[in-house]
């Protein structure tokens, strides 16, 4: 983006929560279901159906609140948002307009949520993007679109639906891309959404303008729709940032309009210019009575989670690790979770970091597994630092030990023991071995004492040849300069 | 509130009923009555008086998120005018 | 006497006797359909096998054992056509029973027959039915009233034992009214709206239709009661309604406002009205004028609020998961507008255009918000006059019958049939309407209705007032000739 201009960016992004059943109806959520296998008369908007207010989905949605420090409202309400569509059973949606659940509240944008390559760049560390507020709304269907028709498939139609809208605090696409992975990162804590971008969990509009550094007053704004992920919306918004100020350079005006995303093309394309303004008719739904918010507060406040910025200062100032680290570990739960685990049981909570950060998590992704699926047990991992740290085995052993590990999902004991790998340290064993090996190399001994000090590493390596490997290479060493200076 | 003529017309589109002009007329003048009528609503002071949703103030009625069974595909497809592969069929939506 | 002219309690006590069985209701009843049903038009469907069978399995033990009861097409009932006398509806079968029909069905009733009714409940008359309308049995060229006029002329023309009915500004009461049975509004909240077709949500109750005070309070206690798939039911226990039935007025206070005694109410009806309060005075209870001084507002404040949330309740109508669908179709907004068109009688369109305008972008405080506001003065009236009474009296309808086609071109002067009934609405208080007398107009009898207002969830009272009423009179016996009005309507044809 070229310096003399300032972009503001708005995001408007949608959340699946991940309930059991609706929010109005008891029909069960199942993603990728046949269609319209999990409709009822209620989300199907059949003549005489009413809704009944799924009691979790509000306390997901307090609970968002909570963790953004928004202001959870003593009584919200629903609405009727009067629209069209075919993916809308009822031809109005029950949202909220003037009561939302939560209101203000902050996201922080965490240094290693930005891009890899920007996290050098960061303009603006610890960065808040204020929200403006959180509703809760129920889903729309999903369409299918053929030559001459549509399909509508009503699964998806009711499903709880957040929205999430911030202030227009963004500055630039990087920006854009730590909000929603700080986000979803959160979301992912406290367990309210799986998130996932790919399956619509998470769906994401921006409103994006820009104007020349010295113009007080905001530019035209643009919405983008169709984003399917969140480097999709890094991309589209530099795109869009980059013809905005193309356009206002060439001296264009610009109008305010829809564009869509084509994230092959890499370009956006306008949908539609701005139509006459939608009169959307909100108004209370009569079926549908007020919510006071306190009666289930003290439930939620309960299940605020550990933050995963929270998280990262406690696994620095506990586990002694670097804060690098720390973020990296914190990304994801799971990982988080993992980590910890076997940290708890760890000498050195440090190796346990650096197993994980290095050796586990590349052998995860050669494998293609999530760390749920990590066959090593957290415990024995942290066994396995262990054995080293204890010079029971070489580090080098100690990765042998750990690809058997990952294969076969045994302790580390069990393998030490099956491959015969525990170190020798018995020292009269290693002192008999060495004098063995002195007595049988004369002229590596005639050199060593001549001066040659690294005639010693090549008498080291006899022994533990000798030794098939076993002794402990510090105790060898040790053991034959003594003998050689005549100790 | 002084509407008792209004655009019926917008007010059609908006409700996705498509009226003959012959009835944006008569409905025109008929609706401009019963606005008239309406308009008696204007002597009334409410600045300081709560509006009624519901005739009882009662609040928070839940249910648990609980799974109750879906209809089956068959049932729910069996109303639809138009339907193939599990779908409801309607005319091409242009998005 | 034909089993057909049965009461719902003259009924059990001879079905619990094995005096008759429940078949040989259905069959009566059957019968009597087929003799004057096509004069009435009371019915847009009835199934009689399926009703005999299920006759064959009543348990007559249950508190409605084998009683079989009409239900006005805007009640969904599984396996029927749920239609609301609209065409956008056509071919609709619904997939589900309403609460009250699983109520009635395991208080061992049968439900009979889709009954009549102005479509989607928007009419005073039934001549918005999209299938023509019902007739008033006591004067074939007058309108049973509306909406639930087919229920109300089923009931009254004995082809039903009983009817529900719904209730969003008289709908019960003054068909009941004009067609001289039992039509009761419960409170709102007190019955469950799960399976009624909406018209206007905050405002619409499911009642029953009757022939005495009794039936309808044996058919409240079954049907009323909190409902989990209606958040707008109250969790209030539900009395027996039959307990006080019998305890007379003595010592009760009734009120009678002012403002229901005014200019447009018909000579006959008031002189009706007036008689029965003295009647009341008579048994014992103490009459007492009130005032509820917004009445003159309810009229507007309905008709804002009521189409407001029709305009968003009729919009699923649209052709895509069910009902009617327009041909030749040119893409999305040709289908919604087309469909919407040719599926909507005129008057339903009337109030979607009207209450669509009420809620738009810059009038929905002038219009929705300022109704919904005055709708709390209309309220706080009734619990000022419950304070001091127990029960209200007043006409249910300015007018006895009026004639099919006399209001048909002017909306504002059919909406003025409701003006008595509206309020009650508003309130989400109880109301029954009750025989107490007749108009004659032209040579003919009509029935006219006596109201009375009870206070919310106090419909064991109202019931109480009612029957006081009816077991010390004999207005609720008379029986329309219908045989008469049937031969001469064959003539006619």
């Amino acid at each position: 983006m070229k310096s003399d201009y300032i972009a503001t960016i708005g995001l408007e992004v949608h959340v699946q929560l991940k309930t059991k059943s609706k929010m109005f109806c008891g029909c069960a959520i199942e993603y990728g279901a046949e269609p319209n296998t999990h409709v009822c008369p209620t989300c199907l908007g059949l003549p005489g159906a009413l809704p009944v207010m799924n009691l979790e989905a509000l306390r997901m949605t307090a609970l968002t609140g909570l963790i953004f420090q928004c202001d959870v409202a003593p009584i919200c309400k629903f609405d009727r948002k009067n629209y069209y569509y075919p993916d809308m059973p009822k031809n109005y949606q029950i949202s909220q307009y003037d009561l939302p659940i939560c209101q203000n509240g902050e996201v922080p944008l965490h240094d290693l949520a930005y891009p890899k390559d920007a996290q050098k760049s960061i303009k603006n560390a610890d960065k808040r993007v204020r929200l403006i507020r959180i509703h809760l709304e129920e889903d729309v269907a999903k369409n299918f679109h053929f030559e001459t028709t549509s399909g509508i498939d009503f699964n998806r139609a009711g499903t709880p639906l957040m929205e999430i809208v911030s202030q227009p605090d963004i500055e630039s696409p990087e920006e854009a891309f730590a909000y929603l992975t700080s986000l979803k990162q959160a979301l992912i804590y406290a367990d309210v959404s799986d998130a996932d971008m790919e399956k619509g969990q998470l769906r994401c509009d921006c409103n994006v303008s820009v104007r020349p550094s010295h113009q007080t007053e905001y530019g035209v704004k643009i919405e983008l729709k169709n984003l399917n992920s969140i480097s999709g919306v890094r991309r589209a918004l530099a795109f869009e940032i980059d013809r905005q100020i193309s356009a206002l350079e060439r001296g264009e005006k610009l109008s305010q309009e829809t564009r869509r995303w084509d994230d092959d093309r890499g370009e956006t394309f306008l949908m539609r210019t701005k139509e006459s303004a939608h009169d959307y008719r909100y108004f209370p739904d009569p079926d549908l009575l007020p919510v006071k918010t306190e009666v289930f507060m003290p439930a939620v406040r309960a299940r605020l989670p550990e933050l995963p910025w929270f998280k990262r200062e406690r696994f620095v100032r506990e586990y002694g690790i670097s804060s690098y680290d720390a973020g990296v570990l914190t990304d994801d739960l799971e990982l988080s979770r993992y980590f910890e685990a076997a940290a708890k049981g760890a000498k050195r909570p440090k190796a346990v970091a650096n197993y994980v950060l290095n050796d586990l998590l590349s052998a995860l992704a050669a494998a293609g597994k999530s760390v749920e699926e990590c066959p090593i047990e957290p415990q024995h991992l942290a066994e396995l630092t262990g054995l080293i740290e204890d010079g029971k085995i070489n580090s080098k052993q100690g990765k042998e030990v750990f690809a058997e590990m990952f294969a076969s999902g045994e302790a580390p004991e069990e393998i030490v023991e099956a491959k015969g790998l525990k170190q020798e340290s018995d020292i009269d064993a290693i002192k008999l071995l060495c004098q063995q090996t002195i007595e049988a190399n004369p002229k590596s001994v005639e050199d060593y004492r001549a001066g040659k000090g690294a005639a010693i590493n090549f008498l080291k390596g006899q022994v533990m040849k000798a030794s098939k490997g076993k002794a402990n290479p510090n105790l060898v060493g040790e053991t034959l300069e003594k003998l050689l200076s005549g100790v | 509130m002084s509407a008792t003529k209004f655009d019926v017309r917008y007010i059609a589109e908006l409700a996705r009923i498509k009226l003959e002009p012959a009835e944006i007329a008569t409905f025109e003048s008929q609706l401009g009555h019963v606005l008239e009528h309406v308009e008696k609503l204007n002597q009334l002071d409410v600045s300081e008086v709560e509006p009624t949703a519901h005739s009882f103030p009662i609040y928070n009625i839940f249910r648990e998120d609980q799974i109750r069974p879906s209809l089956e595909r068959e049932a729910a497809l069996a109303n639809a005018p138009r339907q193939a592969q599990g779908l409801f069929i309607v005319t091409k939506v242009v998005e | 006497m034909a089993l057909s002219s049965l009461t719902v309690h003259e009924a059990l006590d001879l079905l619990r006797r094995k005096e008759i069985s429940p078949k040989e209701i259905v069959e009566a009843l059957v019968k009597r359909i087929q003799e004057i049903d096509g004069a009435v038009h009371g019915y847009l469907s009835f199934d009689p096998e399926r009703a005999l069978k299920d006759a064959e399995h009543a348990d007559v033990s249950l508190p409605l054992g084998g009683i079989p009861i009409a239900i006005k097409d805007v009640v969904s009932v599984q396996g029927h056509p749920c239609g609301c006398a609209s065409k956008i509806l056509q071919g609709y079968i619904a997939p589900f029973d309403a609460t009250v029909i699983k109520k009635l069905r395991a208080a061992g009733a049968i439900p009979f027959g889709r009954t009549n009714m102005d479509e989607f409940a928007m009419g005073s008359s039934t001549e918005n039915s999209a299938f023509g309308p019902s007739r008033n049995p006591w004067d074939a060229d007058r309108t049973p009233g509306g909406s639930s006029g087919g229920s109300a002329a089923v009931v009254a023309a004995d082809e039903a034992l009983a009817a529900l009915g719904s209730d969003t500004g008289g709908s019960i009461r003054q068909p009941a009214a004009l067609c001289g049975c039992v039509g009761v509004k419960p409170t709102y909240g007190r019955v469950s709206r799960y399976g009624l077709v909406a018209f206007a949500s905050s405002l619409d109750q499911i009642g029953p239709l009757t022939k005495n005070v009794r039936d309808a309070a044996l058919i409240m206690n079954v049907i009323s009661g909190a409902d989990p798939c209606d958040s707008t039911t109250l969790d209030e226990p539900v009395p027996d309604y039959t307990a006080d039935l019998d305890k007379g007025v003595k010592n009760l206070t009734l009120g009678l406002p002012k403002e229901y005694f005014i200019k447009g109410l018909d000579p006959q009806v008031e002189e009706a009205v007036r008689a029965a309060v003295a009647w009341y005075e008579k048994l014992g209870a103490k009459i007492v004028d009130i005032s509820l001084p917004h009445t003159e507002y309810a009229l507007s404040t309905y008709y804002i609020i009521a189409p407001a949330e029709a305009s968003a309740n009729l919009a699923r109508f649209d052709g895509v998961r069910y009902g009617f669908r327009a041909d030749g179709i040119t893409g999305l907004s040709d289908h919604y507008g087309k469909t919407r068109e040719e599926g909507f009688g005129q008057e339903v369109k009337r109030r979607i255009i009207l209450g669509t305008y009420a809620l738009s972008s810059g009038y929905y405080d002038a219009f929705y918000l300022r109704a919904q506001k005055v709708r709390t003065l209309i309220r706080r009236d009734f619990d000022d006059a419950f304070a001091t009474v127990d029960a209200i009296l007043c006409p249910t309808s300015p007018t006895p019958a009026f004639k099919l086609g006399e209001r048909t071109g002017d909306p504002l002067q059919m909406y003025l049939a409701d003006i008595f009934t509206l309020a009650a609405n508003m309130a989400g208080i109880c109301g029954i309407s009750i025989p107490c007398g007749f108009a004659e107009v032209d040579g003919k009898k009509l029935p006219v209705g006596l109201q009375i207002l009870g206070k919310a969830l106090n419909e064991a009272t109202m019931f109480r007032v009612a029957n006081a009423y009816e077991q010390s009179t004999d207005w609720h016996r008379a029986k329309p000739l219908f045989g008469a009005e049937s031969e001469r309507l064959k003539g006619e044809k």
